[in-house]
């Protein structure tokens, strides 16, 4: 026993010594650590020194994402929003990908706010995060996407994308051969609603046979959950799928089956040429700039922007290579029509899906009754739990 | 050129000897020995395993072309730098403290409970209940009333695995693991369902809890009451495990279950007792976030609390202070792994950083059994 016990002695004190040896020298790093943040410290000095050198002072501006810029369409989008704005205003925009819409939000715009003039947080739901943040940091704007509460410093911003869902309903009924189009929508929530509303009214304009399949994910982003959505509707028999979500997941399951196919948020031709159909997009670029330009002006003030097809806010993605000719120019005409108001998606006669009218004819629908749509237009099959 | 032969030794070790023939003529022997008897829970291990997984996420940070050194500090500072950052760490704690005492606990007789993140999701549903039926009860009865609730029911969570457990021999590693799956989609069930938030535009989520509902907060942090039910459920477990006779019971069926069942001790009976703890103290963890946090059950509420108290309770070694210092950590690691985004670095720096710190923790606790003697 006692030899072993002495080896056992010698080999503790050996790694009791290189694990002090090991903490000294992270305790050297700390050091450096220490001169690293040292050294940074001046340059960020000499460029905020250049910044107030200019006659006003550039804000500094941070993002939140839900996604990763790299998830081809709706985080996508934002970014090469804030690249465009980052560029025309020369600012170096900080972001923060992957955040939940949970507890965790609103602990990241917090830290956000606490070095940061203004703030986009880019997903639905941030909203409540987003509004506590703003109420204890009074002198930092917030710009959320989608929702529906704003505050003196908290301003919101979205698109009638409904516009460019209905126009892709059009070339949708017009590709689809065996009349079933399936959708994979996010969250049974407003935004999603009536942009299947649109679309299956797109649909029926050309093809008042086609039926509109609906299954939901309850993710914004999950490649994984999207595609299996998408397949379930490939398997009920769909040859044309559109995806209310942020990955192209559901383009590329419909292209291994020989589907045609759109996503949203972004032109996602590159993930399937031969597959795809088109879908609405984003181009938030401008605004981000417009709105950065004037908070330096000091002219900006809270509000609820709504972009849409005529400045360019919202878009339709150009048409997929494989769709015909003749319905790329139907799409481009109702596009014109849409942009000069001679067509307006909503009005009626419009009827649920149980038969009774919600729009009667020669009404419209005002953009406060589109914002808390919760039910679906006949010729949508599918749930939305109430 | 070796050769190889199993010895077991006097002192109860098993010993393989392999004898190299080094390309000088002198010859050299080495013996690797496995000790047995030693269950690797060296002290220094977590240290150790902590310090390896730092280096060589650094050497992927390197990888990824930045400096490791300004990163980690961005982490640390983001986590404990700051009051805020601080305050923030602890609201992560708690959860983390109690699922990981809950596991522990466990743990400590062998019972392998991988269910917390079930066990905590029925407790927040239980409390949640509370405030969806009750809406009314006054504001000194309502909390007693949501912790009396999660504990009961995250407790007959862990019942649920700890019944065929014992009475069939089911393998609790699956049941439990099974039911985390189980009580996320009725969560889902309700968010998405019946306890939907009316005037929540359809979102997952159900109404705000009122002020009586929620934990009280320190100052205008997010810090709430929560970390004092993890406190004293550590002082608790601490007291009970040191100095009453069921301490000492669970402590000898963890070194010996053969002996302990010499002993009369009914181990079964333990199982069900300590499942009913573990998920208790898990489901209790749920009240404190949905009621001290998030102040709603909604959709995605734990990012995985269950989970990482199993490596926040092996890293503690299922110590009651080791306990409290991992779950800090990994708190740390969660706050600080968002923080480090700000420099360009995806947060899933934090999340390797745990499974990295597990890994070394795991490889440790089987290599410190080793031993490589030289035979003169």
């Amino acid at each position: 026993m006692k030899p072993y016990k002495k080896a056992m002695f010698t080999g503790a004190a050996l790694l009791l010594s290189l694990v002090l040896v090991l903490s000294g020298c992270s305790g050297n790093n700390a050091n450096k650590n220490a001169n690293g943040g040292a050294t940074t410290k001046p340059t960020e000095a000499a460029t905020e020194g250049t910044a107030t050198d200019e006659p006003a002072k550039l804000p500094r501006v941070a993002f939140v994402y839900i996604g990763p810029p790299g998830d081809g369409g709706w985080t996508f989008e934002h970014d090469k929003g804030r690249l465009y704005m980052e560029e025309k205003l020369g600012i170096k925009a900080d972001t923060v990908e992957n955040v939940p819409e949970s507890a965790d939000a609103e602990r990241i715009i917090t830290e956000l706010a606490q070095n940061h003039d203004v703030i986009f947080t880019t997903s639905f739901g941030y909203m409540d995060y987003t509004l506590n943040v703003a109420k204890k940091f009074p002198d930092v704007k917030f710009l959320h996407t989608a929702g529906y509460k704003t505050n003196d410093n908290m301003g919101t911003f979205f698109g009638k994308n409904y516009d460019a869902s209905y126009l892709s309903g059009i070339a949708a009924g017009k590709v689809t051969k065996k009349n079933v189009i399936g959708y994979v929508g996010a969250f049974p929530i407003p935004e999603v609603i009536y942009n299947i509303n649109a679309f299956a009214l797109g649909v029926q304009s050309v093809n008042p046979d086609a039926k509109v399949s609906v299954v939901w994910t309850n993710t914004w982003y999950d490649p994984t959950t999207e595609r299996q959505a998408a397949v379930s509707l490939l398997d009920k028999g769909a040859d044309v799928l559109l995806a209310y979500q942020d990955s192209p997941a559901t383009l590329q399951a419909a292209a291994e089956r020989g589907a045609m196919a759109g996503g949203n948020d972004s032109d996602m031709t590159r993930f399937a040429p031969e597959a795809y159909l088109t879908n609405p997009i984003w181009n938030w670029g401008p605004y981000y700039t417009k709105t950065v330009q004037d908070i330096i002006d000091g002219t900006w003030k809270s509000e609820q922007y709504s972009g849409s097809l005529a400045d360019g806010m919202v878009d339709i993605a150009p048409i997929g290579p494989s769709v015909p000719e003749d319905v790329k120019t139907l799409v481009t005409d109702t596009k014109a029509k849409l942009i000069n108001g001679e067509l307006n998606v909503f009005t009626g006669p419009i009827t649920d899906a149980s038969g009774a009218v919600k729009v009667e004819e020669g009404k419209t629908l005002t953009l406060d009754d589109i914002l808390v749509m919760d039910w679906f237009v006949k010729g949508v099959e599918g749930t939305i739990p109430k | 050129m070796s050769e190889q032969k199993p010895v077991l030794n006097k002192a109860g070790t098993i010993s393989i000897e392999a004898t190299q023939q080094a390309s000088r003529p002198k010859r050299r022997s080495y013996r690797i020995e496995i000790d047995s008897t030693k269950n690797g829970s060296s002290w220094w291990i977590p240290f150790v395993s902590v310090l390896l997984a730092l280096i060589v996420c650094g050497i992927f940070i390197a990888a990824n072309g930045m400096n490791p050194f300004p990163v980690y500090k961005k982490m640390f500072t983001g986590a404990f730098g700051t009051s805020y950052g601080l305050t923030e760490t602890l609201v992560k704690t708690i959860p983390l403290l109690l699922c990981g005492l809950g596991v522990a606990i466990a743990y400590r007789i062998s019972v392998w409970n991988i269910g917390a993140e079930g066990q905590f999701a029925a407790g927040a549903m239980a409390a949640t209940a509370v405030t969806i039926y009750f809406p009314t009860m006054p504001g000194l009865l309502i909390i007693p009333t949501m912790i009396v609730f999660s504990i009961v029911a995250g407790g007959i969570w862990g019942l649920l695995t700890a019944i065929p457990r014992t009475y069939f021999q089911v393998n609790e590693l699956v049941t439990s693991l099974m039911l985390n799956y189980v009580a996320l989609l009725a969560m889902d069930y309700f968010v998405f369902g019946p306890w939907k938030d009316p005037k929540g535009m359809n979102f997952p989520g159900t109404p705000m809890f009122t002020e009586a509902q929620s934990l009280p907060v320190l100052g205008d942090t997010r810090l709430h009451l929560g970390l004092l039910f993890g406190i004293i459920a550590i002082v608790l477990y601490g007291f009970f495990i040191k100095y009453t006779r069921w301490g000492y019971e669970l402590r000898l069926i963890g070194a010996n279950p053969e002996a302990a069942k010499n002993a009369g001790i009914r181990i079964s009976r333990h199982i069900l007792l300590v499942m009913l703890i573990s998920g208790g103290l898990a489901g209790l963890a749920g009240m404190a976030e949905v009621s001290g946090v998030t102040h709603r059950l909604m959709y995605g509420i734990s990012p995985g609390y269950g989970y990482t108290a199993i490596i926040v309770a092996w890293l503690a070694k299922l110590h009651p202070i080791g306990l409290v210092v991992s779950a800090f950590l990994f708190g740390g690691l969660i706050v600080g792994g968002y923080s480090v985004q700000t420099i360009g670095l995806p947060s899933s720096i934090s999340e390797m950083l745990q499974g990295a710190i597990l890994f070394f923790l795991i490889a440790g606790g089987t290599l410190s059994k080793f031993r490589l003697r030289r035979i003169r």
